[in-house]
């Protein structure tokens, strides 16, 4: 059983076609990356999980996108609930100016709960989760915007965390971040794999090396190869993933 | 699951209550525009034709047409445009493209703010003190035309501003390359490239002079002129200052109001070719000079 | 010889070059700062006038007000003056004086006590007429014209205070040609003013933020390019045809909704001024809304938030310091507005007590009364005075949006 399929899909902004026939499937409980250099539509296609791209004018989706078998796309799907499901983490660490507990707490109350007790629980074990709690235990109430940018960015995921999304989306989590941050991150990104699906945009090649267990390598809104990563660096059965790999262009 | 139920659809409905009343809110604004509009329209369609727009008004301007009006409204366009215009490109120039950022450039553009702030009978006691009785110009073309111009001067030079700031910072450095200097690079380069959106700003200027009426009460209007003004020290009528007049004051406002009516139009029908004019530049030119 | 001719010319040159550089730069630095010298300008012009204004005396220039000489009242205030003459004051003793009651005198009056021949067919004898009347009555109060003061006037003219400033913003009435003395309190004006200008805000705030919201966030691309050049339009119609408008339809649908004597009220000038007052709440709060960060609306909308929800939670509040300065300068633009107000709001200068009577606002009172003054008369210093408060709201108002954007500015880092 794949936790998400996407079948045939091609994606248009306008008149121009950004992603043409995907076909992927990923399995529950694995971390996916999605490479390839810029332009490629890596980004649009994370972007269809929790459907961002809506947001945007003037586009058309075709195909199928399935999460635990049942097409996101299709009419009458209520997209807020499909978003609590499918959290995102984004490119760059974007903790609304509130406080840091209240950028925790945000999803749950806008999902609808009340009690305060279980939110207070609720957002001490997801800060606990991406090992935050001991930095910013004693002042929860300050803004989020005090924090470091690798602790932004940890908030960032906390949050996503608290409202118990059964797949994360990470937009390039780390490219903004220090080496040191950034492997805070792809550490907790690897504990993070036991509980929930991660598809990962990344540009850094190593990374995708070090976190992922499976790689797609876009190519002009083409998905090129999709395969085991190891699989996928060492033996790439296609040319211009070869390229890519070895720095040749991108 | 049942909650996780409730709550999504107490979020949806909430969603379509908020929206809901968003859009009625939104369209009923467009609804007053159009109410506007279409009544002025409506009543003055019928008023408007060759005569009303080039005769003299007659019988205490329950009859005739509105020429010395509209004649006048033009002088005062022109007069204040002479005056605003240049000296507000000018200064524009000098604030996008001379003056360094620091303490000078927060002052004018601070002055600039506050003038532009300042409510338009304000500007019509400084024309009256200033230009009527100081300078001894009385009522007259001339002084109404600078008070205008005064009035006009800020939406000139934050059109032209945001022109000037729309023009792609390498043509000018791609010019002082070449050896060019200042004012060769401000005048060849950086002034073609700007000059539609300078001209949609001068269009804007122009529609808000021609229905300004608090400025030009006491500076230059006048209830009735049997001839027309003949040179700048004279008296004119005005349109604004006409509808105003004919529609408040004498003895014969009933009587009058059709010609009210047409006056109005004559209004609304500039104010929609300026609009109209600027959009059609905007567009044409692709940009972004903002209205307000 | 020839290249050295050819030297001198590059020179001529390169300094005519030069020199016409600095001279344009002159010139550019030159207009800059007219902006700047207008506004000192008419600050020194208005306030030179209007601070004229608490220099004078309140009677008119030319006239003196008399008693007899044995009266111990010394001093009158204006406020004192019309309530003598219009007959609320009947004794003295309210005034610091003897118990008896007061004779009030004005020239219309003087045939009730001398014959036209003991004036004198030229008037010469009035003089003597006046100084006797004076003299023979120990409770008279007298407005006179000075020229017919003699010197060996026997009455005491009596001092009446100048202007001050507690009457000119405490006075209740504002009569301007009030005789024997003007009444200039610009209490009901003022209210007038933030009476008419509040409810013009609290009509349109709502209608300006709905719509502001529901372009930036709701309607699709389609829907806002129409919207936008509309409400452009509606700023660009001239006050006095809103005037007109309102004249016509509004003024009448209140009178006949309410079943009202007139319909020219503060209603009516709030509705027009809402009106008028939408664009400029409207352009400037959505420009804010547009500017909130994409990724915190999409950070919100990635935790299942709903864009309602978004809007509330994450828009609004990120660009609530643009919304206010949107709604503050709403307010700036219905308080300096003349035309429109003038026309609909029936200009009683009385303290407003609803809503459904007329009003008189401060630049509807200059638009109105300035061109009836004398110039450099009391009255007209006292509308330059209303000119100096206006600038002064308006310059404050300006202060407080630059300051609240600055602040925005700031907290973007």
């Amino acid at each position: 059983m794949y936790k998400i399929e996407s079948k045939n899909v091609d994606f248009y902004y306008g008149a121009s076609q950004a992603l043409k026939n995907i076909n992927i499937a990923i399995r529950p409980n694995t971390v996916t990356a999605l490479i390839g250099p810029s332009g490629c539509g890596k980004s649009t296609y994370l972007r269809l999980f929790n459907r961002m791209n809506d947001l945007i004018d003037n586009i058309k989706i075709t195909g199928q996108v399935l999460i635990d078998g049942g097409n996101i796309y299709e009419r009458g799907i209520n997209v807020d609930s499909l978003r609590k499901n499918v959290g995102m983490v984004f490119q760059k660490a974007n903790p609304f100016p509130k406080s840091i507990f209240e950028n925790v707490a945000y999803g749950l109350r806008v999902n609808g709960i009340t009690d305060k007790k279980f939110i207070e629980e609720r957002v001490e074990t997801s800060i606990k989760q991406v090992v935050l709690w001991d930095e910013v235990k004693d002042k929860l109430k300050k803004s989020a915007f005090e924090l470091s940018g690798g602790q932004q960015q940890r908030l960032c995921i906390a949050r996503c965390l608290a409202i118990q999304p059964s797949v994360i989306l990470m937009d390039e989590p780390t490219s903004a971040l220090d080496p040191i941050s950034t492997a805070k991150v792809e550490e907790l990104i690897y504990e993070m794999k036991s509980k929930y699906t991660i598809v990962i945009v990344t540009h850094n090649m190593q990374q995708a090396g070090r976190v992922s267990d499976t790689t797609a390598f876009f190519y002009m809104g083409e998905l090129v190869e999709y395969d085991n990563t190891k699989t996928l660096f060492i033996n790439p059965k296609e040319e211009r993933t070869q390229n890519y790999i070895t720095g040749r262009f991108g | 699951m049942i909650n996780e139920l409730k709550i999504i659809k107490s979020k949806r409905r909430n969603q379509a209550i908020a929206f809901f009343i968003f859009r009625l809110l939104s369209y009923s604004i467009v609804a007053i525009l159009f109410i506007i509009l279409s009544f002025i329209i409506v009543k003055g369609v019928s008023v408007i034709n060759w005569n009303f727009i080039t005769q003299m008004p007659e019988e205490g301007m329950t009859k005739g047409g509105i020429y010395p009006a509209i004649i006048g409204t033009l002088y005062l366009v022109a007069g204040s445009m002479i005056f605003a215009f240049p000296i507000g490109v000018l200064a524009a120039i000098y604030m996008n493209e001379y003056v360094k950022d620091g303490i000078a450039k927060r002052i004018i553009k601070q002055m600039t703010n506050n003038l532009a702030g300042i409510p338009s009978i304000v500007f019509g006691l400084f024309g009256m003190s200033l230009f009527v009785n100081k300078l001894h110009f009385g009522d007259s073309i001339i002084a109404g035309s600078l008070t205008l111009g005064l009035l006009a001067l800020p939406v000139v030079i934050r059109t032209t501003e945001e022109a000037l700031k729309a023009v792609d910072n390498t043509f000018r450095q791609a010019s002082l390359g070449l050896g060019a200097s200042k004012w060769q690079t401000t005048r060849r380069v950086v002034l073609p490239i700007a000059f539609p959106n300078i001209i949609t700003g001068l269009i804007l200027s122009v529609g808000r002079v021609s229905g300004e009426t608090a400025p030009i009460l006491f500076t230059v209007a006048a209830y009735f002129l049997p001839k027309l003004p003949t040179s700048i020290f004279d008296q004119a009528m005005a349109l604004p200052y006409h509808l105003y007049e004919i529609s408040t004051s004498g003895t014969h406002i009933e009587e009058s109001r059709p010609i009210a009516y047409g006056t109005a139009l004559v209004l609304i029908i500039i104010v929609l070719i300026v609009n109209l004019l600027a959009n059609g530049l905007r567009k044409y030119f692709g940009n972004k000079v903002k209205m307000n | 010889m020839r290249s050295i001719l050819k030297n001198d010319l590059q020179r001529v040159k390169t300094f005519y070059k030069k020199f016409s550089e600095r001279f344009i730069e002159g010139l550019l630095m030159l207009s800059s700062s007219i902006t700047s010298l207008t506004v000192v300008l008419i600050v020194v012009f208005l306030f030179k006038e209007g601070i004229g204004l608490f220099n004078q005396k309140p009677v008119e220039q030319g006239y003196v007000i008399a008693i007899n000489k044995n009266n111990k009242v010394k001093k009158l205030s204006s406020a004192q003056l019309k309530n003598i003459y219009d007959q609320k004051i009947a004794h003295w003793s309210e005034v610091g004086g003897t118990n008896d009651s007061i004779v009030l005198f004005q020239m219309e009056d003087i045939s009730n006590y001398f014959s036209d021949e003991q004036i004198g067919d030229q008037l010469q004898n009035l003089p003597t007429c006046l100084n006797k009347l004076l003299d023979s009555l120990p409770n008279i109060i007298a407005f006179l014209p000075e020229k017919y003061i003699n010197k060996d006037f026997k009455g005491t003219i009596l001092d009446v205070n100048k202007v001050s400033l507690a009457d000119f913003f405490g006075g209740k009435e504002w009569i301007p040609t009030a005789k024997p003395s003007a009444q200039l309190g610009v209490l009901p004006l003022i209210l007038g003013t933030l009476w008419v200008s509040l409810g013009a805000i609290l009509l349109a705030l709502p209608l300006g933020l709905a719509a502001a919201v529901y372009m930036s966030e709701i309607a699709d691309s389609r829907i806002r390019r129409i919207m936008k050049p509309l409400i452009e339009l509606l700023a660009g119609i001239p006050s006095v045809v809103y005037g007109f408008f309102g004249l016509v339809i509004i003024v009448p649908l209140i009178q006949k909704t309410f079943n009202l004597p007139v319909g020219e009220t503060g209603l009516a000038g709030s509705i027009v001024l809402g009106i008028m007052a939408l664009p400029t709440i409207i352009t400037i709060s959505e420009d804010a809304m547009r500017n909130t960060p994409r990724a915190m609306k999409e950070a919100s909308l990635a935790l299942g938030a709903s864009k309602w929800q978004t809007i509330y939670k994450v828009v609004i509040p990120y660009s609530i310091s643009g919304i206010s300065a949107g709604a503050i300068l709403g307010i700036g633009r219905a308080i300096g507005e003349t035309m429109a107000v003038l026309m609909v709001t029936g200009n009683a200068a009385v303290i407003p007590h609803t809503i459904l009577a007329p009003v008189r606002t401060i630049p509807a009172t200059i638009a109105a009364e300035l061109g009836e003054t004398s110039n450099g008369g009391l009255h007209y210093k006292a509308l330059f005075a209303l000119g100096c408060i206006l600038f002064l709201i308006t310059l404050f108002i300006n202060l407080t949006v630059e300051f609240i954007s600055n602040r925005r500015k700031y907290n973007k880092h």
